[in-house]
């Protein structure tokens, strides 16, 4: 075994069927063994794990990192930071910057940009081009640069005729199409979510079937043309439902949820803090509960974080005006702690974090997009790439909006305590956060 | 008191603090009446509009009032053609209260815009004169002013001496768009508080998506709730708003839901008419109704100046009873 | 009511206890017929002249010596008017101030002798307020002060016509003129 130049020791290690009190001894990027004590070399770095979970690093399907266009809100890599402090070791970019990513150019000026950063970068496509919904993006040049995962997010494809052929398309090349499921027609004008808040507080809706018709338009379209379907940020009771039997018939569909779906309903509206504005919007208390219990009984693969960076004097705009979304990448992991910790294990929770957003975005091989990336999700065992979360539960996160890495501070949870905090994180071997502080 | 006092919404002020409005607007009402309607409470005071969208009426109310009580009047009146989409109205309004502003009159076609605003100040009061789909207060007020006025005049009272006990178990019906009515929310919570029953009556469409926890009834037929209704409140269908596609007509409207001649006929004797204005003669109501005495739109514009002129000086001089601090943001 | 001071005002109000008498109601009345006769000895009658009191003390008074006067110069009718100063106050934004009661002035004060009334006369404010307020309803020939109780502490250059009685008080004391004559006491909170 090579000397090791990093043990991160004392912490219960998580595996796909639990904990094991075990140290994680790191050489160079990889982990050469996981055992119940590592004697650290002199020389070696040792990080304290005591009390603490150490898993698979965080991968987060649905970041926005506004690079190319929307600097003055994140760059790539103020986002790529903000994601180590939250525990990720593997971010993927959404589409929708200045230009979009509909072509290999952009593509690949992105993941050049994602190179060297905290956290490794990846990207998703657009499926149209310019994101318009009119025509099909180049996606077998974009597949080409290791892109596995396409999306026009930010908006629905709302033409299902081309989003059929865009399935019928993708199932050849051997990658996943992602619908942001937003009707249109339905949701037009709308700021929040539509029922007793919108109508008391005078701000125009989007109704719950808004989303659940585009939802079980496209489980038809995945099993007309056999394509698998991701969903992203499921927000209804209703489309929950509908993804449940989709699963159950056997259809090829996954599913992801952002935390602030699991927490936060549309009465925050009431003071008309644009903060609060998101979309999907927040919804009811039935819409959270179900999404929670969706994550528990695997109707929804993954927690997607839908990091969603804006320049504070765009959220200063009256609220209809206001632009929607909210950060996400430093309060993932303790919301889903808080939320799902009495529910499911910690093995579950990493779970939606990490290994199963991994083969989402087909990450979980080395080198996807070619040098500077590593296999992610876990499992942490010996041979592995070394990208670790370690996750003190007794800790707490308190939400200081100033204090975060993000550029932008529309962050919902200003002020808020959460239990349990990622005190480490390792990417490729190299600490890039020690006791919640960031290295670079 | 600490704090700056604000009218975002009528809920803010609760029976009590309506009470108190209506009663130092019937002073203002009877300095109106005077040869020189002019009283020198704001003498050194200014006042803002901010009227973001474009109303003639209520912005000349506004300042109208203002004047009368001799503070110094500043209009802006940014309509939204001139206004750059995404300019910051945070950048606006601190610009504005840096120019030793004491109150912020804003009407804006986004709901909460008051709110912010509020949120955004230091030592300036913000009066909602309108946001969106959301509430217009002072209209509400004005409403209640005038019905009260009536109500007075026909019993040979003072309106002060009925106080507000003539609302109690008063039957208001509010017919029209109330969907996306900011007027319609306003005198729901108003006559409410005050203690009247109010019934909506509107086209399934231009009813709000959910009536969960609105104080009110839906009238099924137009037509006997017309006939049981003390006040019947007018509004106008909304087609800035983008109420006209919500039903097939104009024409169709009338005949559903229109005060018609033939519907006033079933109108009790006793029945007052309001409408917020401006009237759309033939629409929602015929225009020979519009003209009959229990049609109250004169008054309800004249009162309008007296009411506005009660808000600015309890927001400025005085105190609102009821009305909680907005906290500045960090 | 006492005063019309700032710290007495609706909706903060407040109780007043009385310690000490210093009229009796008939004192009052006979202070109220004299001053009537001195009002028709400046004036020469009462053509031309109108009462107006001041919310809401004064009223009372007004009525009153309306009445007096209208039987001293057998005269039919005497204009009365009243006055409330809400709006014309110095002190509004500093304390809450709301309008107590009716203003009515029934005729154009153009060109005639006002004779305002008023119950306590204490640092003038008041009166400054109505001077302002009369101005703008015609600008009359001349304006008196008649006041039941003159109990000094003036802080501004006023001065009473007519004065039922010279009270010496002191500043915290309050002074409260009623039906049943004038009173010296204190407020207490609710």
């Amino acid at each position: 075994m090579p000397e090791p130049t990093l043990v991160v020791r004392g912490g219960s290690v998580v595996g796909p069927a639990g904990l094991a009190r075990a140290d994680v001894a790191v050489a160079g990027v990889d982990i050469v063994a996981v055992a119940a004590s590592i004697d650290a070399p002199t020389g070696a770095l040792v990080l304290d794990a005591t009390g603490c979970l150490v898993g698979p690093g965080l991968v987060d399907l649905h970041t926005h990192l506004r690079q190319p266009g929307r600097e003055e809100a994140e760059t790539i890599e103020t986002g790529a930071r903000a994601a180590a402090l939250g525990g990720f070791t593997a971010i993927v970019a959404m589409p929708n910057t200045e230009p979009p990513i509909d072509s290999a150019g952009v593509a690949s000026e992105v993941l050049a940009l994602g190179l060297g950063c905290m956290a490794e970068v990846s990207v998703a496509g657009a499926i149209t081009v310019g994101r318009a919904g009119q025509a099909l993006a180049p996606l077998a040049e974009l597949a080409a640069l290791g892109v596995a995962l396409f999306t026009d997010d930010g908006a629905g494809v709302q033409d299902g005729a081309l989003m059929r052929r865009a399935l019928d398309y993708a199932k050849g090349l051997g990658v996943t199409l992602a619908q942001h499921c937003e009707d249109a027609g339905l949701a037009a004008g709308g700021a929040m979510h539509e029922g007793d808040w919108s109508s008391r507080l005078g701000i125009p809706g989007m109704p719950a079937a808004a989303e659940e018709a585009m939802v079980a338009r496209d489980i038809a379209l995945s099993r007309l043309t056999g394509a698998p379907v991701h969903f992203l940020h499921m927000s209804t009771a209703g489309s929950v439902d509908l993804i449940r039997r989709a699963k159950e018939e056997g259809l090829a569909v996954t599913a992801e949820a952002a935390p602030h779906h699991m927490l936060l309903t549309h009465a925050l509206v009431a003071g008309y803090d644009p903060v609060f504005k998101v979309n999907p919007p927040l919804r009811t208390d039935e819409d959270v509960a179900a999404v929670i219990a969706g994550l528990c009984d695997g109707t929804i693969d993954a927690i997607a974080t839908d990091h969603a960076p804006h320049a504070p004097e765009s959220k200063d705009l009256p609220f209809n005006e206001a632009p929607p979304g909210m950060l996400g990448l430093q309060t993932a992991l303790p919301i889903a702690w808080e939320v799902l910790s009495p529910r499911i294990g910690p093995e579950r929770i990493f779970a939606l974090l990490s290994t199963q957003p991994a083969v989402i975005a087909k990450l979980t091989s080395t080198d996807p997009h070619g040098a500077g990336h590593s296999a992610q999700g876990g499992p942490v065992e010996a041979g592995a790439p070394a990208n670790l979360c370690v996750f003190d539960p007794g800790a707490t996160t308190v939400v200081d909006p100033a204090g975060l890495a993000s550029r932008s501070r529309n962050t919902p949870y200003a002020g808020r305590t959460f239990a349990g905090a990622v005190r480490h994180t390792v990417l490729r071997g190299e600490p890039v956060v020690i006791d919640a502080t960031a290295q670079r | 008191m600490t704090g700056t006092q604000h009218l975002l919404s009528v809920a803010d002020l609760g029976p009590q603090g309506i009470a108190e409005v209506l009663h130092v607007a019937e002073a203002f009402a009877e300095v109106e009446r005077r040869s020189m309607p002019k009283v020198p409470t704001l003498r050194g005071k200014v006042v803002a509009t901010l009227f973001f969208e474009e109303s003639t009426r209520t912005r000349l109310s506004f300042e109208t009032a203002a004047k009368r009580l001799s503070a110094d009047v500043l209009s802006l009146a940014v309509a939204s053609s001139s206004v750059k989409k995404g300019e910051s109205l945070r950048d606006t309004v601190e610009t504005v209260e840096a120019m030793g502003i004491d109150a912020i009159i804003i009407r804006h076609s986004s709901a909460g815009a008051p709110h912010q605003v509020a949120r955004w100040v230091e030592r300036a009061h913000v009066v909602n004169a309108g946001d969106g789909w959301h509430e217009h207060p002072t209209q509400a007020l004005l409403d209640c002013f005038t019905v009260r006025q009536v109500l007075a005049e026909r019993k040979g009272a003072a309106p002060d001496e009925l106080g507000i006990s003539c609302f109690e178990d008063l039957r208001v019906l509010i017919v029209g768009d109330v969907r996306h009515s900011r007027v319609a929310r306003s005198e729901v919570l108003a006559y409410t508080a005050l203690g009247a029953h109010v019934t909506l009556a509107a086209p399934g469409s231009l009813l709000p998506p959910s009536l969960e926890g609105w104080p009110v009834e839906v009238a099924t037929d137009l037509d006997t709730a017309l006939a049981d209704a003390d006040v019947v409140s007018l509004l106008r269908l909304q087609a800035e708003r983008g109420s006209g596609s919500f039903v097939p007509s104009l024409r169709e409207y009338t005949a559903g839901w229109g005060l018609t001649a033939r519907r006033a006929e079933r109108l009790a004797d006793h029945a007052i008419v309001t409408h917020p204005g401006p009237m759309v003669r033939g629409v929602e109501i015929a225009s020979d109704v519009a003209d009959l005495p229990c049609t109250v739109v004169t008054q309800q514009v004249a009162n309008g100046i007296a009411v506005r002129m009660a808000i600015l000086f309890l927001l400025l001089g005085g105190e609102l009873p009821g009305i909680a601090e907005v906290p500045a943001v960090a | 009511m006492a005063e019309r001071e700032r710290s007495h005002t609706r909706p903060l109000g407040g109780v007043f206890v009385a310690h000490s008498q210093v009229l009796t109601s008939s004192d009052v009345l006979r202070a109220l017929t004299r001053m009537a006769h001195e009002v028709v000895e400046r004036n020469g009658g009462v053509d031309d002249v109108v009462l107006v009191g001041l919310q809401t003390g004064g009223v009372p008074l007004a009525t009153k010596m309306a009445e007096i006067l209208r039987q001293i110069e057998a005269v039919d009718t005497l204009a009365v008017g009243s006055l409330d100063v809400a709006f014309y106050r110095d002190d509004i934004g500093l304390r809450p101030v709301l309008p107590e009661a009716v203003t009515d002035i029934p005729v154009d004060l153009a060109g005639k002798v006002v004779v305002l009334v008023d119950d306590v006369l204490f640092t003038g404010r008041t009166i400054r307020a109505a001077l302002n307020a009369l101005n703008d309803f015609g600008r009359a020939k001349s304006i008196q002060l008649a006041v039941m109780v003159d109990r000094g502490h003036r802080e501004l250059p006023i001065r009473p016509d007519f004065v039922g009685k010279n009270l010496p008080t002191r500043r915290e004391e309050m002074v409260d003129v009623g039906e049943d004559g004038v009173w010296i006491g204190s407020l207490e909170d609710k």
